[in-house]
């Protein structure tokens, strides 16, 4: 029961930073209808620009609190500000192009990203340094949970309670899920459309860079290829939750982040980015639409 | 004064020619209808004239400024708003937001509350529905939030696209007076695309006979309720 106990917070603690790239993926799906195959990079564009900025001012010895403050809020500025190139650059000139030339085009932009990473930075395994600082009452349950997952729950929860308000009770988020519904007619009550996907890709890139911090963190360790497994395993999360939908993603993402902590602890640890394919395997062929989503019929 | 003109206006989709050198004018404070059977090019009227397709040829005015190449949501902020065919209500989105939509150009944010108190008087119903989907309301729910929706970004030029679509015969006269009264209280011109040319012709003012994507006929909605052609070809005498 303990060692079960263990494994599901670790789950957890995965699943919501899966939820966190996940986010991004959903949301631009819901928008543009697009898999923003480049979704991954961005998120580890995120963690480089937040190695870079840290690892500059851990050296100049400044207190490890304004070190995690500044390089948090460097990596999601960046990565909002690459999101939004992006979209602009090799998104919107395909507007009212096929659906499968924007995902050609999105695999490539993925392509250059992780490449221009490559041959700017190195392709080497460099190592994170946590930023994230120790809390000293999590002592007498570190067996279950120690700092570094705490603080990524704590930070999903805030991200995503964020993100709900957001999209719920703001004109933006109402318009962002009018578009989603019905484009056209979003257009005909005078929502400008180029503004609401710029909006969609600054948020999704933000979520995704915070995801980067959080997750290199935990891992101890960056590399420019991360950003194509984790946004592969998002993008199961995304799919088995229903695309398109926010609530499906989140729930998606613990059901991956449990399936990979459980299997690699009770059949074995080799098999660990498999789990996200064979749930893969298994929503499409028996429910395409996910757990939460619907069937893209209308009433007339 | 001149609200809206349609001056030789062609829109293609891809090849196929959907309009073809249509006219139309509409003065200020009028309700004009266009009728003709399906697939004769009334709904494209109604996009061009929005910006969501823009015609190849022609020019669209409207208060005498030439709109022909702005975007939707320009279009919308200058005073023309549209009730689509279909409604095309936000099905996941409430009354209220729906309604919210609406009014999503509107900078008086203050005054949009009592628009919205307005609506719910003219429409008891959507009021008593304000928090529920949009998607869960009837046919002449769904009509009468499309109207409202539309009626909250206080256009100058209300564009209606089949209203009476799919609506039994009691709503559709209930609809069709809300028209009337929008255009008699608030001075808002009106035009009106229909395929019930009988209702649409007796509250109208004058009407346009759209046929394959051209203009027959125009005359006072009078003479077209009297006109032979008309009365065989679309009121079924």
């Amino acid at each position: 029961m303990d060692y079960f106990l263990k494994l599901l917070l670790s789950g957890t603690a995965k699943g919501s930073i899966y939820a966190l790239i996940a986010l991004g993926y959903t949301m631009v799906y819901g928008i543009i209808k697009l898999i923003n195959f480049a979704h991954g990079e961005i998120y580890m564009i995120g963690a480089f620009v937040a190695l870079l900025v840290g690892g500059t001012l851990q050296s100049a010895g400044v207190n490890p609190a304004v070190i995690l403050v500044v390089s948090t809020l460097a990596a999601v500025f960046f990565a909002a500000a690459y999101g939004l190139t992006m979209e602009k650059i090799a998104y919107k000139p395909l507007r009212t192009a096929p659906r499968l030339s924007v995902l050609i085009s999105a695999i490539g932009m993925s392509m250059f990203l992780q490449n221009l990473v490559l041959l700017s930075q190195t392709e080497k395994y460099l190592s994170f340094p946590s930023f994230l600082p120790e809390f000293l009452f999590l002592k007498p349950i570190r067996g279950y949970i120690n700092s570094t997952q705490f603080i990524i729950l704590i930070i999903t929860s805030i991200v995503m309670v964020l993100l709900t308000l957001l999209i719920k009770f703001t004109l933006i988020g109402k318009a962002m899920r009018a578009t989603s519904q019905d484009r056209e007619m979003a257009q005909l009550v005078g929502i400008n459309i180029n503004s609401v996907i710029t909006v969609t890709f600054i948020i999704g890139s933000a979520t995704a860079a915070i995801g980067g911090i959080l997750i290199c963190s935990y891992m101890g360790q960056i590399n420019y290829y991360i950003g194509f497994i984790a946004g592969i395993k998002a993008f199961v999360a995304a799919v088995l939750g229903g695309i398109g939908s926010i609530p499906g993603a989140v729930l998606g993402s613990f059901v991956l982040g449990w399936t990979e902590s459980l299997g690699t602890g009770y059949i074995s640890s080799d098999y660990e980015d498999s789990f996200a394919f064979i749930i893969l395997i298994l929503i499409l062929t028996v429910k395409p639409s996910g757990i939460l989503g619907r069937k893209e019929n209308q009433k007339v | 004064m001149s609200m809206l003109k349609l001056e030789n206006v062609e829109t293609f989709y891809g090849n196929i020619k959907a309009l073809n050198s249509v006219n139309i004018a509409i003065d200020e404070g009028e309700i004009i209808t266009l009728i003709g059977a399906n697939g004769a090019g009334k709904s494209t009227t109604l996009m061009s004239v929005c910006g969501i397709v823009h015609p190849k040829r022609g020019h669209v005015y409207f208060q005498d400024q030439d709109i022909t190449h702005y975007e939707p949501e320009k279009i919308v902020s200058l005073g023309i708003s549209q009730v689509p065919e279909g409604r095309r209500i936000f099905p996941q989105l409430t009354v209220l937001e729906n309604l919210d939509m609406g009014a999503f150009l509107r900078k008086d944010k203050k005054n949009i509350k009592n628009d919205f108190d307005e609506i719910f008087t003219l429409f008891p119903r959507l009021a008593e529905r304000r928090t529920q989907q949009g998607g869960t309301l009837s046919g002449g729910e769904q009509q009468m939030l499309a109207i409202s929706r539309a009626l909250v970004a206080k256009p100058k030029l209300l564009l209606l696209d089949e209203p009476s679509l799919g609506l039994a015969p009691i709503i559709v006269h209930q609809i069709f007076e809300i028209i009337a009264r929008i255009n008699r209280d608030n001075g808002t011109t009106i035009f009106l695309v229909e395929q019930n040319a009988n209702m649409a012709l007796k509250i109208a003012h004058r009407g346009y006979v759209l046929q394959n994507g051209v203009i027959k006929i125009h005359d006072t909605a009078k003479n077209l309720l009297a006109n032979e052609e008309v009365r065989k070809a679309y009121l079924g005498v």
